[in-house]
């Protein structure tokens, strides 16, 4: 008996470090082009571009991103142009998407009416057309009504591409919300909107906030839509300034690298703190348990 | 605390009635229970009062004043939802004070009606938990002590104790009758469970496919039921009903058999007449094991085969086969029996009921 005993701990305690191996080498395979990033912009070009490639970096420096900001002609771009962009695009399509998102989720979670799973369904199709293939119809429609290279033509844009999404995201959490709740508050006084306010709002808070994240990654990130539809730092954001690294013979991939990493810190930022409100299960202990 | 009183209420969807024009009179302080099986109507018609369903015809009086379109807040109502629908994000004192807090109440005044509240229902050691943190019948009383502190008209109830296990809903059930007497209001509470009205209202609603059966007192739905819907209803375990055919001054049932037609239903019978004979088990006993209360003048016995036993402790549930199906007698004092024993029964014929086979209808009045 005692055998067996040793042997099951033994087995047990193999798996157990088999199994932190294994999710030690899934976190390398996920990090590691992250970290590859940030080293590729503080070391030169020619370590970069080296076969066989250099692992171990033997000179580190910052120049990539005292150039990045030291103006035009002295190898700079306008990144803060190109910041501000992305910042105003990204925020604002973003919080619009959210609030839509939160009216239809929750009219999609609360009501009943004509079409509803057709309409679903509809905004659900429109996520599988891949955004590269609008940028050419859009890119027309644009030029006509002339909101190319302007913030409002890409937040519209953006929009459009992100209300499938948070209404889906956000509709699924107020489905979990028991509909008792809403009722019992209007029960103690509040009217319909307090109600929402006061007790279904804060209870799919995570999910309003998952869908916060995602859509600003969403535009944060894109690159095809942006690409066509931006011309100058009037509107160009960060994925599209990375171009501006691209010369006809020559790419610095260090000036690109360090530029991915400007862009990665705010975005990374903003979930580190959104995601303590992701925290589920706020909804236990409403009803039976 | 108020009177409520419902007019022609009705509720459609579409074009399905739900409701079909109930009237219904509370009075002050009364402890009315809605009763009936699922899909009757009792808890829609609760949330019409509440103003959680719009009504589709009729009216609804809250003390005198009409309050068909106001909304839930202007009511002055409180429900206690049989989900207790607590506030998950909050903690048992802000679920307590969340109505006060909407209606813009003073701090001392709302600490003040939270104390007495938690007071009252034993909650002082709940108040900073938030409602994951509590049992089933914790989470009872915390959804009691937020319809208690609104100090409202009427209490509404929805099935509030079917989610707790039998033991604490008993308990539950006692701490709501205790709650009614302490704090005077009129209450409407809508149950499933025969037992819950039975031992908690005032006067019973019985109310079956959106029509109302019978009102009436405990007792009077008991020993007088209205319906042969009512006498099935109500009553653990419930009333033998067969029907039978009045036929030279005797009810002949399918199978054959016969019993004598009880006195007080000679006078409105005639041969012929399709009828539901209904006797209680308490009033159909093993002979020298019943109710002896003194009063049987009607009493029928017959030797019939046992089927089965339940025995209780205090007492045996006795199926004896009559007339080819099982009917179930209470036996007091019991002795042992065995299936196929041969036992004499007695049937209290001054007890029993009969229902127009056709309309359903008690045949006493």
């Amino acid at each position: 008996m005692m055998d067996e005993n040793a042997s099951a701990r033994l087995i047990r305690r193999t798996l157990t470090v088999a199994h932190r191996i294994g999710l030690f080498l899934a976190m390398l395979l996920i990090c590691l082009p992250g970290i590859w990033i940030v080293l590729s912009s503080l070391r030169p070009t020619v370590e970069i571009m080296a076969k066989p490639p250099v692992w171990i970096p033997q000179e580190l420096s910052f120049d990539a991103y005292v150039a990045m900001f030291s103006g035009i002609g002295k190898g700079g771009i306008p990144v803060l142009d190109y910041f501000r962009n992305s910042l105003i695009i990204s925020v604002t399509s973003t919080v619009i998407a959210v609030a839509i998102g939160m009216a239809g989720g929750y009219a999609f979670a609360r009501y009943r009416f004509r079409g509803k799973s057709g309409m679903f369904l509809g905004l659900m199709l429109t996520r599988t057309v891949p955004g590269i293939a609008m940028s050419l119809p859009l890119f027309f429609v644009y030029a006509r009504l002339g909101i190319i290279d302007t913030h409002f033509g890409m937040i519209l844009a953006y929009v459009a591409l992100n209300i499938p999404f948070t209404i889906w995201l956000i509709d699924g959490f107020f489905r979990q919300v028991p509909k008792d709740l809403a009722e019992a508050a209007q029960i103690d006084g509040c009217t319909r909107w307090q109600a929402f306010w006061q007790v279904e709002f804060p209870l799919a808070r995570p999910g309003i906030a998952s869908a916060a994240i995602f859509a600003f990654l969403t535009c944060w990130n894109e690159f095809a839509l942006a690409s066509q539809l931006t011309r100058s730092v009037n509107s160009k954001t960060l994925p599209v300034g990375l171009l501006d690294y691209t010369a006809e013979f020559t790419i610095d991939w260090r000036g690109m690298c360090a530029l991915a990493v400007v862009m990665i810190i705010p975005a990374l930022t903003l979930t580190y703190i959104v995601q303590k409100h992701l925290v589920g299960g706020l909804t236990s202990g409403a009803v039976k348990g | 605390m108020a009177t409520v009183s419902l007019k022609k209420l009705t509720k459609r969807y579409g074009n399905m009635e739900i409701v079909h024009g109930i009237d219904l009179d509370i009075a002050d302080r009364e402890f009315i229970a809605l009763v009936g099986p699922s899909g009757c109507g009792k808890s829609t018609t609760l949330r019409m009062i509440a103003g959680l369903e719009d009504i589709s015809g009729g009216n609804i009086d809250i003390d005198g004043r009409v309050v068909n379109d106001l909304p839930p807040r202007s009511r002055n109502i409180s429900m206690v939802f049989q989900s207790y629908a607590l506030y998950p994000h909050m903690t048992v004192r802000e679920n307590l004070g969340f109505s006060l807090k909407i209606a813009g109440a003073a701090k001392d005044d709302m600490d003040r009606r939270v104390a007495e509240a938690s007071a009252i229902l034993g909650l002082d050691e709940l108040l900073e938990r938030r409602p994951s943190q509590l049992s089933g019948g914790q989470r009872q009383r915390v959804a009691m002590g937020r319809a208690i502190v609104r100090d409202p008209d009427v209490f509404l109830f929805d099935e509030p104790l079917s989610n707790l296990d039998a033991k604490l809903r008993t308990q539950m059930r006692t701490e709501i009758k205790k709650l009614h007497a302490k704090v005077k209001s009129t209450v409407i509470y809508v149950t499933h469970d025969q037992v819950e009205a039975m031992t908690l209202a005032d006067r019973i609603v019985i109310m079956r496919s959106g029509y109302i059966e019978q009102v009436g007192t405990p007792d009077e739905v008991f020993s007088r039921p209205a319906t042969r819907f009512v006498a099935g209803f109500i009553g653990s375990p419930p009333m033998n009903l067969h029907e039978a055919t009045v036929s030279d001054g005797r009810l002949v049932f399918s199978g054959g058999d016969s019993l004598p037609l009880p006195g007080q239903f000679k006078s409105k019978t005639a041969a012929g007449d399709k009828v539901v004979f209904g006797i209680r088990p308490d009033d159909f006993y093993p002979t020298g094991h019943g109710l002896s209360s003194g009063g049987e003048t009607e009493v029928h016995r017959v030797d019939l085969p046992v089927s089965i036993t339940e025995p209780l402790g205090n007492e045996t549930l006795v199926f004896a086969e009559f007339n080819g199906v099982d009917w179930v007698s209470r036996m007091l004092n019991p002795k042992p029996l065995k299936a196929g024993d041969r036992i004499g029964m007695s049937f209290d014929l001054s007890r029993a009921h009969l229902f127009s086979a056709e309309t359903g209808k008690s045949l006493r009045n």
